[in-house]
């Protein structure tokens, strides 16, 4: 969308208290009336140097610390931190285990992306939507609850196993939950999805562009929005995901352009429908075992390096570890997708309305806990 | 393509720049002479057999006798990775910029400007990212004291 500027510019200030900035996110606008000719970020109102931490505590008492940055996916969190550490001590866990990790982290992505596509509507004007997925994601949330005794921040998964075991009768109750949740996905999209004036306010606005989204380093949903087919459980699987039926969803600029926050948004909402699928299987794959025998009794990785990444509700989350013998991370360094995406908000919110602006931030679903970490 | 075969193309093309490798780590990377880093980059990301378009991660780790920025690379295309490093000294670290040949790295070097103190020559806005403009020293440092005031405030 190329705008002409007068040449009158002013500046306005977006944040950071803003509510529909998702957290405390700063922008400094540069407003020609209502054209946004310049959109400046500026993070780090969150900012606990979380790395810093890690170096100072052990190799298990960094995991919760990890629930902390995505809290919205504290349980894909803990899982990429928790399979780096594996892989780098060479850890391998039992079938049970990888079932119950997989049931778990869709079960999160499904939350995650409820309270994406129910804040997306709160954004835009439309309140319903939040409430009908607020209802469904509590329900997830009482699984959790029931598993590990926490809503949000879990600490569920161990290097090399779990907290607990699943408690008893708790597959069926998730495939019950799922029999009454698929049909609502439609109900979601007839309420809300293909209204025309949610399309009418995002199936033109924010276009990323696939060069530019790879050549930012934007990951996930966000990518996969602007027609790429990439998501890392396919292309690099962990956790044996190889063997899980289900389908990469990628945006169809079915009401505009490729790229806009409408396919954005769209791709969490068929990702939900796969994270179904997936879970469904991790239930039929589930087979007795011990949760808990391959944990080691002193974590203490030999000395080396190690890169590993998972495909988290917003994006690939990478842990790149260090270690030099001893019982604490020499160095951790998270890959966030959450800053990398917000390393191009500015240029997709380049000739933007100001209310578009709402619209952008929504699309990409940012947490500003795992921004700034 | 296999990590040898990168490496050995690196090795073909930039003789001495490319300082060391090692390949059998769970991370494959080389070492790359900082002053080189730049073309290097452009390289792996312009040549029709690597084709390096994704930027993953750009840090730095502070290892008491240097500092070492990382690079890890990946290419959408062709769906290998690999890991560059530069070590710089602790003193005065400079390293060009690669904002140039991925806009990701903007960002990422901004972060590792705010907390380790690493200059990236030619990015032309390096300035703090995480922590207040006004940040006393670089907190990913190993020998970070945490400051007990905050200008005139005791924290």
């Amino acid at each position: 969308m190329e705008a002409e500027y007068s040449g009158e510019m002013m500046t306005l200030n977006m944040g950071p208290q803003h509510p529909s900035t998702h957290g405390v996110l700063r922008l400094e606008l540069k407003t020609d009336g209502e054209v946004v000719a310049d959109a400046i970020p500026h993070i780090g109102y969150l900012h606990r140097c979380f790395e810093k931490h890690a170096e100072n505590v052990e190799y298990p008492g960094v995991i919760p610390f990890t629930d902390r940055m995505d809290y919205l996916a504290a349980m894909n969190n803990e899982l990429g931190f928790c399979l780096a550490v594996e892989k780098l001590m060479g850890i391998q866990v039992n079938n049970r285990v990888r079932c119950i990790r997989v049931i778990m982290a869709e079960l999160n992505r499904i939350a995650s992306h409820l309270v994406a596509a129910g804040t997306y509507g709160n954004d835009i004007g439309s309140v319903t939507p939040f409430l009908h997925c607020f209802r469904d994601r509590e329900k997830i949330l009482d699984f959790f609850e029931e598993t590990c005794g926490a809503r949000m921040l879990y600490n569920y998964n161990w290097i090399g196993g779990l907290m607990y075991d699943l408690p008893i009768g708790l597959e069926d109750r998730i495939l019950d939950f799922l029999d009454y949740f698929e049909p609502l996905v439609d109900d979601l999209n007839q309420l809300f999805s293909y209204n025309h004036i949610f399309v009418k306010r995002t199936a033109n606005v924010g276009i990323l562009s696939p060069e530019v989204a790879i050549n930012y380093g934007v990951t996930g949903p966000n990518l996969r929005g602007s027609g790429i087919r990439f998501d890392v459980r396919k292309d690099e699987p962990y956790l044996s995901y190889e063997e899980f039926d289900f389908d990469v969803c990628v945006g169809k600029g079915k009401f505009g352009p490729v790229g806009s926050c409408f396919d954005r948004y769209m791709v969490r909402i068929e990702e939900v429908r796969e994270s179904c699928k997936i879970v469904r299987q991790a239930v039929a794959k589930l087979t007795p075992g011990n949760v808990q025998e391959s944990i080691p009794k002193r974590v203490r990785p030999p000395a080396g390096e190690v890169y590993m990444r998972t495909e988290c509700p917003r994006g690939e989350l990478g842990y790149y570890i260090v270690s030099d013998e001893g019982v604490k991370p020499y160095r951790v360094k998270v890959k966030s997708p959450c800053f990398t995406v917000m390393g191009a908000f500015r240029e997709m919110s380049r000739g933007a309305m100001i209310a578009d602006i709402v619209a952008i931030i929504g699309s990409i679903d940012i947490v500003l806990g795992e921004i700034d970490r | 393509m296999k990590v040898e075969n990168i490496a050995a193309l690196l090795g073909a093309q930039f003789g001495e720049k490319i300082i060391e490798s090692k390949l059998d780590s769970l991370n494959p990377w080389s070492v790359v002479s900082p002053p080189a880093i730049l073309d290097v980059c452009r390289f792996l990301n312009a040549d029709d057999r690597l084709l390096f378009d994704h930027l993953e991660l750009l840090g730095g780790v502070d290892f008491k006798d240097r500092i070492e920025v990382v690079y890890i690379l990946y290419s959408m295309t062709f769906r290998h990775r690999y890991t560059l490093k530069c070590y710089l000294p602790r003193e005065n670290p400079v390293v060009p910029s690669v904002a140039s040949v991925w806009r990701a790295a903007d960002w990422h070097e901004r972060e590792t400007y705010d907390m380790f103190g690493v200059v990236f020559s030619g990015h032309g806005d390096l300035r703090r990212i995480l922590c207040p403009d006004d940040w006393e020293g670089y907190p990913l440092r190993k020998d970070y004291k945490f400051p007990d005031r905050y200008g005139n405030m005791p924290v």
